[in-house]
């Protein structure tokens, strides 16, 4: 087989490998790709329902339809983005090959790499039946927000991959019984990113959290742009130096954590 | 040399798994690394794989210091361990697949059609590996060590777990692979007659440290015992050997 290297001696066949691994993983489950698809299209039915609701009994969410859908398909974005990645990453010490993959030629960097891939495959398994549900249920064209979406979805997925880096270096060094962080890290910033609501509803002083985070740039500029008609492109280039940051940080964070799993023994232990 | 370890010590919190020990492993040699449990063999394995870090000293793996220049070794070497598995999902080709292709193996289906030869894998090797017998197992995780022919193999416990037979089999394998390959094997072990056999040196550990260090013959005639399990046992105990004579 013919090696095919990126900068930085980064191999394509070894990041193929992985990813081959994880479709494998999928194909031979049907759970798994049923609970793909089973929370992204509950999430917009129960909320297009209540958008529905509120639009006729009133005037102001009648101009701004499609907030609420919008908002949870984005939050669907970022919340399936780091699960898709986190969980591949959990599939590893949950099958105890993690000491395989330490041991072979496959470098860190590519591991992440791979489990990048694999959150976008299994994030468009569940979110792209989610928009369609969404147009033929409530009339909510998703792709109607045309580029902007595009500069929306990027931020959201970096951010879901900053933190899914960060929170699998937590599990590598503290073991499973660490693995909650996955499923629940990520709704700890639900009420500060401002979903649901905008900034200005916040105490002044919680406002400065809320704008440190990526995703509260994305979810005022989905408002702007769903109610205003305006795309704020100052939002998502903000958005997308913070993310940047994060980004370079959650690396760093878990190559420091590698270290400390390999200082501490963890990478052979694997378990609680 | 295979393997050079120069005043290795590995603390945990409180606890010294691994005491300044040092010693060399020729290229082609099989090494037997005996002791009880706790006596620090998984530790000073996992550290010349570069799984684990040492509090101080060197490990130098095929040349290179590890795990600074990991690169230029893992894809030469492979290991076994019973504190690792394969996905369960996967069947066994798909498995073997997947590494082959992380390892850069030139011609896999020719590689995996020949290791599902020698190591008698045909008949499941379609089947998940969940669904395989402990002897199946460790049969597929031999494959997966041997997939890139490598140099250097790192084995903790290779036939922990199987039934007489199957570690026969599988031991006469290794010999055979290191006959042809030229290849070194460390191999960690409680089982003494799985050292005798296979191994042409023997280095015994205790609470952390080496405590002998010669041929299987060497180490029996040293402490006038028949087997190495005797010497084991003399070892655990805290028997002395006989005075040089």
């Amino acid at each position: 087989m013919s090696e095919v290297a990126l900068g930085g001696g980064i191999s394509v066949n070894r990041i193929g490998a992985m990813i081959l691994r994880y479709w494998y993983l999928l194909q031979s489950s049907w759970p798994r790709l049923l609970e793909l698809l089973y929370w992204p299209a509950l999430q917009v039915i129960t909320w297009g329902f209540l958008q529905t609701y509120i639009a006729q009994n009133a005037n102001f969410f009648a101009r701004a339809g499609g907030t609420l859908i919008g908002a949870v398909i984005l939050w669907d974005i970022l919340f399936r983005g780091q699960l898709g990645f986190s969980i591949s990453f959990l599939e590893e010490m949950w099958a105890r090959n993690l000491g395989n993959l330490m041991m072979s030629p496959l470098k860190p960097i590519e591991f992440l790499f791979a489990l990048t891939a694999m959150s976008l495959i299994r994030l468009a398994i569940g979110v792209l039946p989610m928009t369609l549900l969404a147009l033929f249920l409530f009339h909510f064209n998703f792709y109607s927000l045309g580029l902007p979406l595009i500069a929306f979805f990027c931020n959201l997925i970096f951010t879901s991959w900053a933190v899914g880096i960060f929170v699998s270096g937590l599990v590598l060094r503290l073991g499973l019984g660490a693995e909650s962080i996955v499923w629940t890290l990520m709704f700890a910033l639900m009420p500060l990113a401002c979903v649901y609501y905008p900034v200005h509803v916040l105490p002044v002083w919680l406002q400065y959290v809320s704008w440190s985070l990526p995703p509260t740039y994305v979810f005022e500029g989905m408002r702007a742009l769903l109610i205003g008609h305006v795309f704020r492109t100052d939002l998502m280039l903000a958005a997308l130096s913070i993310n940047a940051v994060l980004l370079l940080a959650s690396f760093a964070a878990f190559l420091a954590l590698l270290r400390s799993a390999r200082i501490n023994g963890s990478l052979l232990a694997g378990g609680e | 040399m295979a393997i050079e370890v120069a005043h290795l010590t590995k603390i945990y919190k409180q606890t010294r798994a691994v005491d300044d020990i040092s010693f060399s492993i020729a290229r082609g040699s099989i090494t037997g690394l005996l002791g009880g449990n706790g006596a620090g063999k998984t530790t000073t394995i996992a550290m010349i794989m570069g799984l684990v870090l040492p509090t101080s000293g060197r490990v130098t793996v095929l040349g290179h210091p590890m795990p600074r220049e990991s690169e230029y070794v893992l894809g030469r070497m492979n290991f076994e361990s019973p504190y690792v598995d394969m996905p369960m999902r996967l069947t066994v080709r798909q498995n073997l697949t997947i590494f082959g292709r992380l390892y850069a193996v030139r011609d896999l289906r020719g590689r995996i059609a020949q290791l599902a030869d020698d190591l008698d894998l045909k008949e499941f090797i379609d089947r998940p590996n969940g669904k395989l017998s402990a002897g199946q197992k460790t049969r597929v995780a031999l494959a997966k060590a041997l997939i890139n022919e490598p140099e250097l193999l790192l084995l903790d416990e290779p036939t922990a777990s199987l039934d007489p037979d199957t570690a026969d089999w599988v031991r006469g394998h290794l010999e055979a692979y290191c006959r042809k390959h030229q290849a070194t094997i460390l191999l960690a072990s409680h089982n003494m007659l799985e050292v005798e056999r296979l191994c042409d040196r023997v280095i015994i550990m205790k609470r952390g440290r080496i405590e002998d260090d010669d041929s299987p013959e060497g180490i029996m005639a040293r402490y006038n015992r028949a087997t190495l399990e005797e010497v084991f046992l003399d070892v655990a105990r805290g028997r002395a050997k006989e005075p040089a004579s």
